[in-house]
This record gives structure tokens, C-alpha cells and sequence, in this order.
């Protein structure tokens, strides 16, 4: 009787221990998922609580958007955009033939008009995501061309036609039912929200929470929609600049040494940023201060 | 007075310049360094510190300053170790930042 007892005892408490257990680790696994989906609606559900006044597709105009007194100043600055003469000597190289007569459109889908809103991609055969500088890299390597630094302005000139053609057009990147696909994902979301640099700075220390606030003389961009504007004119370099040329100097801004430029660890952290911000429409090029 | 004695003793033992670095030491100290920053950045993890005082050093150790090449290769593989160290610690860390 009493070992019955006993033994009923043990297994009530053996059966409250796993559920303990279960629950415990439950959350974990939840949180350790990959989905893509459910972090873009947290991103932009955040977002769009935290500036209630700031319509969705107003996102893609970065630190504009949610501070008043600079979206005056960039008002005043588009009456003539910075990026125009950049922009003209984008038009020139992409009319311009390849030394075997074919042209950079010829390498795009819809003479790759209005199709920047879709970049980065993740590509099957290399198992890699590719940017849209990447594409216009590996356009002109088929080519029989150079490739340009992706530092460039000239770079950043044919890229912003591009973007030019895409205006309007909400973010709509693609993540395939690829485990690669997905691992890149969350490549890009780790390098996100892992801190770097001797000021154990992370995208997200930015990005997230101190959005909208100032930082020295900058204001902070949402991280949704940040790369919407994208090649931008930068009045700090005094020319035109891809996005890894601005996460490369944000990469400095924390004393983190930067990647090679064409370096996985950006390219899936463009994947993520871009993801995540589908649905914001493309504004580049843009200018920012 | 005995106290007195060992009490001076102990204030010019403080008060003599650290030694200086030999030639040798400071090549030791640089190559040291730029053993630790090579791992830093193959773990893409390093720091533009380490660089700028990885560029003093050997500036240093060409100018034939071995205190100052010494002590800019110290600090060097000291940034170099921290960086690798906050790279370990982010791989797992970087979870409990993710926003829900």
C-alpha cells in the first residue's frame, strides 16, 4: 500500500518536472524558428506604432520621415536632387554597349525595368544571395566586361537606374522553400542584431529602439525601409554610394573593421533588411545628409 | 627606522622608469599582435583600433622606438583578443536582442 503510495507520488512529480520542462524549452524553440513572414509583421507593426503619424510607404524616405524638421530640409534639397548629374552618368553607362554590343538590359528580365524592387536574390544555382550590384557585376562579367568596385559612384550610378525604374514599387523579395535560402535569411538577421566594433554596436542599437532619434548630427532611420532609397547621394562623401558602401561605414562608425564589399555576411544582411521591409516602396535614388 | 628605510626603498623602486624594450622584444610584441589580428579578421571579427595600432607599432618599430613599438603592439593584441572574444559571446548573445 504504502509503496504503491510512494510510487504514485513519484510519478506525479516525475509528470509535473516534464511539464515544467516542456514549458521552459516550448518558448525557445518558438523563438529559435525561422520566419521570416512573422519578423516582417513585428518589424513593421513596431514601427508603425512607434510613429503613428508616418504612412507606410513614407518608411522608404529613412530619417525624413519621422523627423519634421530635416524633411524640411530634404524638401528644400529635391527641388534639385544631388543625385541628378550621378543619375544622367547612370543613363550614359547603361545605353553605353559592351565591347560585344550587348547592353546591361539585355541580361535582365523586362530589359530590367522595374524589377529592383525584387533585389537581392537568393540564386539556386550559387546557393548565395545576390544584390543588385551583383547582378550588374555578373551582367558584365558574361559580357566580357570588368567588374566595378560596388564602392564606386559608377557603380552606384547604374545601379540608381535601376532603382529610378522601380519607384513606387513596394519591396517584394522572395525567400524560396530553400534551407540555404532561409539559412541566408538568418544570416543576415544575426549579423543584425549581433554587436560589433570596439563600441559593441549592433544594427539594432540604431535601428530599432533609438529610430528617430539623434545621434551626434544624424537623425536614425527606421530599420524598415532603410535600404528603400538606396544608391543614395550622400552629402557627407560628396557623391553617390551603394548600400554596402553605407553599411561599410556604418560598420567603421562602430571601429568595426569592414567586410570585402561583396562579402556574404553583407549581402544576407541586405536580404534581411530588404525582407523585412516588403511592402515599403523603392525611392532611390535618394539623398541623405 | 628600519620602516623608513624599506619605505624609500619602495618609493625609488615606483619611481624608476619601466624598462625599456629591447629590439627584440618589440619585434616579438608586433609579430605577436599581428598573429592575434590575423585570426580577428579571420573570424571578421576585427576592429579598426587594432589596426591603427597595429600601423603605430611597425611605424614605431621602423623608426627604431622599441618602447613605443612595444606598447602600440600590446594594445594591438589586446584589442585583437577582445574582438574575438566579443565575436564567441555574440554568436550565441544575438538571440537575446531579437525583437518578437
Amino acid at each position: 500500500m504504502i509503496k504503491a503510495s510512494l510510487r504514485y507520488r513519484s510519478a506525479v512529480v516525475l509528470n509535473v518536472v516534464c511539464a515544467l520542462l516542456l514549458l521552459a524549452v516550448a518558448p525557445v524553440k518558438a523563438a529559435d524558428k525561422i520566419d521570416p513572414e512573422a519578423d516582417r509583421k513585428a518589424m513593421q507593426a513596431y514601427f508603425f506604432a512607434k510613429f503613428p503619424k508616418v504612412a507606410k510607404e513614407d518608411f522608404a524616405n529613412g530619417p525624413y520621415a519621422v523627423n519634421e524638421e530635416m524633411r524640411k530640409q530634404w524638401m528644400e534639397i529635391m527641388q534639385f536632387p544631388p543625385y541628378e548629374i550621378a543619375l544622367d552618368e547612370g543613363h550614359a553607362e547603361w545605353e553605353k554597349p559592351f565591347a560585344n554590343g550587348r547592353h546591361y538590359a539585355d541580361c535582365f528580365e523586362n530589359n530590367g525595368e522595374g524589377i529592383r524592387q525584387t533585389y537581392p536574390r537568393f540564386i539556386a544555382e550559387t546557393g548565395q544571395v545576390e544584390t543588385i550590384e551583383g547582378a550588374i557585376n555578373r551582367c558584365r562579367v558574361e559580357n566580357g566586361e570588368k567588374p566595378l568596385d560596388p564602392m564606386t559612384d559608377t557603380m552606384a550610378a547604374v545601379s540608381a537606374v535601376m532603382s529610378e525604374s522601380s519607384r513606387g514599387k513596394p519591396f517584394a523579395i522572395a525567400i524560396p522553400d530553400d534551407p540555404r535560402a532561409l539559412a541566408a535569411y538568418e544570416r543576415g538577421k544575426e549579423f543584425f542584431y549581433s554587436r560589433k566594433g570596439q563600441l559593441g554596436v549592433s544594427c539594432a542599437s540604431c535601428h530599432m529602439s533609438s529610430a528617430g532619434q539623434r545621434l551626434r548630427g544624424d537623425i536614425l532611420a527606421p530599420a524598415v525601409g532603410i535600404l528603400a532609397a538606396m544608391p543614395i547621394y550622400r552629402s557627407d562623401w560628396g557623391n553617390m554610394g551603394t548600400s554596402i558602401r553605407r553599411i561599410s561605414t556604418c560598420s567603421s562608425q562602430t571601429r568595426a573593421l569592414p567586410l570585402e564589399p561583396d562579402d556574404e555576411e553583407y549581402r544576407d544582411l541586405e536580404y534581411f533588411l530588404s525582407y523585412i521591409s516588403n511592402g515599403i516602396p523603392i525611392a532611390g535614388p535618394g539623398a541623405r545628409p | 627606522m628600519m620602516r623608513s628605510i624599506f619605505l624609500a626603498a619602495g618609493l625609488v623602486v615606483l619611481s624608476l622608469p619601466a624598462m625599456a624594450a629591447t629590439p627584440a622584444e618589440a619585434e616579438a610584441a608586433v609579430a605577436a599582435a599581428e598573429a592575434v589580428e590575423a585570426g580577428a579578421i579571420a573570424a571578421k571579427a576585427a576592429w579598426t583600433t587594432t589596426e591603427a595600432n597595429l600601423t603605430k607599432a611597425k611605424k614605431a618599430l621602423a623608426a627604431s622606438k622599441w618602447d613605443e613599438a612595444k606598447a602600440a603592439a600590446d594594445e594591438a593584441a589586446m584589442l585583437a583578443k577582445l574582438s574575438i572574444e566579443q565575436a564567441n559571446e555574440q554568436k550565441t548573445v544575438w538571440r537575446n536582442a531579437v525583437f518578437h
